[in-house]
């Protein structure tokens, strides 16, 4: 028995990366990026609202926090539910006092249902970040491009005349991307998106047409991850969110700045046990100076703005084929 | 198939003759980096896939990246602080992809091995020829762009064939990292040469104790604290081996590298710890314990 002689050879194994998305940089050796006000730490705080329909197809896969017994699963579905009627109000009391301001992913789906919760959001003068339509419309490999491209249309149009807002960055349902996923997500004027978790820093991304800035949203800072999938206790999620702070804030005194995305979910944090790890956390942290309370688009448009000879994302080279 | 791997023979761990390592240490203590390149869009293996995601996976491929991206110089400065010269394991192919990697692991002397050629190429299904053709592409590849001959090999994403130890001590190689069956170097029975295993570990491996156990920062520094302590102290009786293998995408990361350097700084700070190489352990082992070790062996009754 033998393997195909394909398995033996190395077509990209080459300079770089095995593809031509993105050049390959380490971040130790980039020139250091000034935050306003000299910050060290540029503090990204996400909150997902999602939609997930009791419906569930679970088709090609199932997403993170989807249904699970046979339906209707009204445990799950109403545990989410609560998420955004209850969990997402606690939450806000503790953005409020502590003079936060977030980015909100939210499903499109969630807009039109709860329009009331999207005009609480907009009205703190928050950001809204396209995060596809609901909890059950993967983007995926092998996915139609015709489809694919229904979703994030449906998402950002729906989005934009529910919120005013230009909507220039997106995050995929479960980060799960297709192929194209950022030329689509590209070609309807999206500027920056947060699927790849390989930097603690923007970097550029290219298109067929533009390029994108990939932003470092977190999965690993979730709330979802260590206090669900991990269980870890709600004090080890305060200590985990207070360490990354701790490093980066060291890191950045010689470096130059960094970002802190921490990603929430008002289903999980937003219970009444666990809220308090996430107000410990935030108040050691936003107690600390070299603070910067930032949005998606002001880390891209803070961080282009000091990329000599880059391109900006709208624009810009179209990307070789890949 | 087998339903046993006869790789080495049963030897119960007391009464064996004692392990002294150089110095008068007693703990070997050694880091085994990974650094791992794995494809976006690899060929299929008949025996398992590269990624639960139809391709593109970019939670698992992007995850990867960040190891190399952001990572690995972190864990290499903080290795730098404690002196502690890293035992890569390597996937030879990211000697083309990133070099620069390859070049400051070679200024601090560090030692590399073998993890295959690309962490998303696995050895299931292999013949004789194409497996031969792994390891000399490994011999070459590191032979040029580091100067070092390389006496390690970690089977890429720990994947084996029945063949592979007897390849490996064929063409010289020294010693592996997948065998998890005992806490001090013992002999592999290999066709050819003197071939022995060197603890790695599956319990201390980052990515078994994040991605599997799905541990937190601060609780895997009192587990590599109290396997520290207990092998420390057997050490005394005879030698034995430490070895923390990491995966800088995982380790990296700054909520878990802040914790982390409370381990390596609380583990050289012992008087009795060698800080080693898996060459090193391996090639003080072959020369002064690898024939005791079979005589009392062989001279067991009833093992």
């Amino acid at each position: 028995m033998a393997l195909d002689p394909e398995y033996l050879s190395y077509p990209r194994r080459r300079y770089g990366m095995d593809h031509d998305r993105y050049a390959w940089s380490m971040l130790h050796d980039r020139a250091p990026v000034r935050w306003p006000n000299g910050a060290g730490v540029a503090l990204w705080i996400n909150v997902a609202l999602e939609f997930f329909p009791l419906d569930q197809k679970g088709q090609p896969f199932k997403l993170p926090g989807g249904m699970v017994t046979p339906y209707p699963d009204l445990r799950h579905y109403t545990l989410r539910d609560y998420g955004n009627r209850v969990g997402v109000y606690r939450m806000l009391k503790v953005f409020d006092r502590l003079g936060l301001r977030v980015s909100w992913a939210v499903n499109s789906r969630l807009a039109e249902r709860y329009p009331s919760l999207l005009r609480v959001v907009v009205d703190r003068g928050d950001e809204v970040i396209a995060y596809g339509v609901d909890m059950d419309k993967p983007h995926y490999g092998g996915q139609s491009e015709e489809a694919e491209r229904g979703l994030v249309q449906e998402s950002l149009t729906v989005l934009r005349q529910a919120t005013g807002q230009s909507v220039r960055g997106w995050i995929s349902p479960g980060k799960s991307q297709s192929m194209i996923t950022p030329d689509l997500i590209a070609a309807e004027g999206v500027a920056w998106f947060g699927d790849w978790i390989n930097d603690d820093m923007p970097y550029l991304f290219r298109t067929r047409t533009t390029s994108l800035v990939a932003l470092p949203h977190s999965s690993d800072l979730s709330d979802r991850q260590i206090l669900i999938d991990f269980r870890h206790s709600e004090r080890d999620f305060a200590d985990q969110v207070i360490d990354q702070f701790t490093f980066l804030a060291r890191e950045a005194r010689t470096q130059g700045g960094r970002v802190m995305a921490l990603s929430l979910h008002p289903w999980v944090i937003g219970q009444p046990h666990r809220i308090g790890a996430l107000e410990r956390a935030l108040e050691h942290i936003t107690a600390q100076p070299g603070v910067w309370i930032a949005t998606g688009a002001e880390l891209m448009d803070t961080w282009l703005a000091q990329q000599d000879g880059q391109k900006a994302p709208v624009g810009g080279a179209p990307a070789r084929d890949t | 198939m087998r339903s046993d791997p006869g790789l080495y023979d049963y030897w119960p761990y007391r009464d064996r003759p004692k392990i002294v390592w150089p110095g008068g240490k007693r703990l070997a203590f050694w880091v085994a980096p990974n650094i791992e390149f794995y494809e976006l869009d690899p060929p299929l293996n008949p025996s398992r896939k590269a990624w639960a995601r139809p391709v593109p996976d970019v939670l698992g491929y992007s995850y990867r990246d960040y190891g190399n991206r952001v990572g690995h110089w972190r864990v290499m400065e903080l290795m730098d602080r404690y002196k502690i010269r890293g035992s890569i394991s390597l996937s030879v192919a990211l000697i083309d992809h990133h070099p620069e990697i390859i070049r400051a692991c070679v200024d601090r002397h560090w030692e590399f091995f073998s993890h295959g050629i690309y962490n998303t190429r696995y050895c299931y299904g292999m013949d004789e020829a194409q497996e031969r053709s792994i390891i000399e592409d490994s011999i070459a590849s590191v032979r040029k762009a580091t100067g070092q001959t390389i006496a390690g090999w970690l089977a890429p994403a720990l994947t084996h064939t029945e063949r592979t130890m007897d390849l490996l001590a064929e063409y010289g190689l020294k010693y592996t990292c997948d065998l998890f069956h005992d806490d001090q170097p013992t002999p592999v029975h290999t066709k050819t040469g003197r071939f022995v295993s060197v603890p790695y570990s599956l319990e201390m491996n980052d990515a078994i104790v994040f991605n599997v156990q799905n541990i937190s920062p601060r609780r895997y520094v009192e587990i590599l604290k109290a396997n520290f302590d207990r092998l420390y102290k057997e050490g005394e009786e005879s030698g034995t081996v430490m070895c923390i293998p990491l995966h800088a995408y995982l380790i990296g990361q700054p909520y878990r590298l802040e914790p982390f350097e409370e381990a390596l700084s609380y583990i050289t700070g012992h008087e009795g710890v060698w800080l080693s190489t898996g060459r090193e352990i391996a090639e003080h082992y072959i020369a002064n314990h690898f024939d005791v070790a079979l005589a009392d062996i062989a001279g067991r009754e009833g093992r």
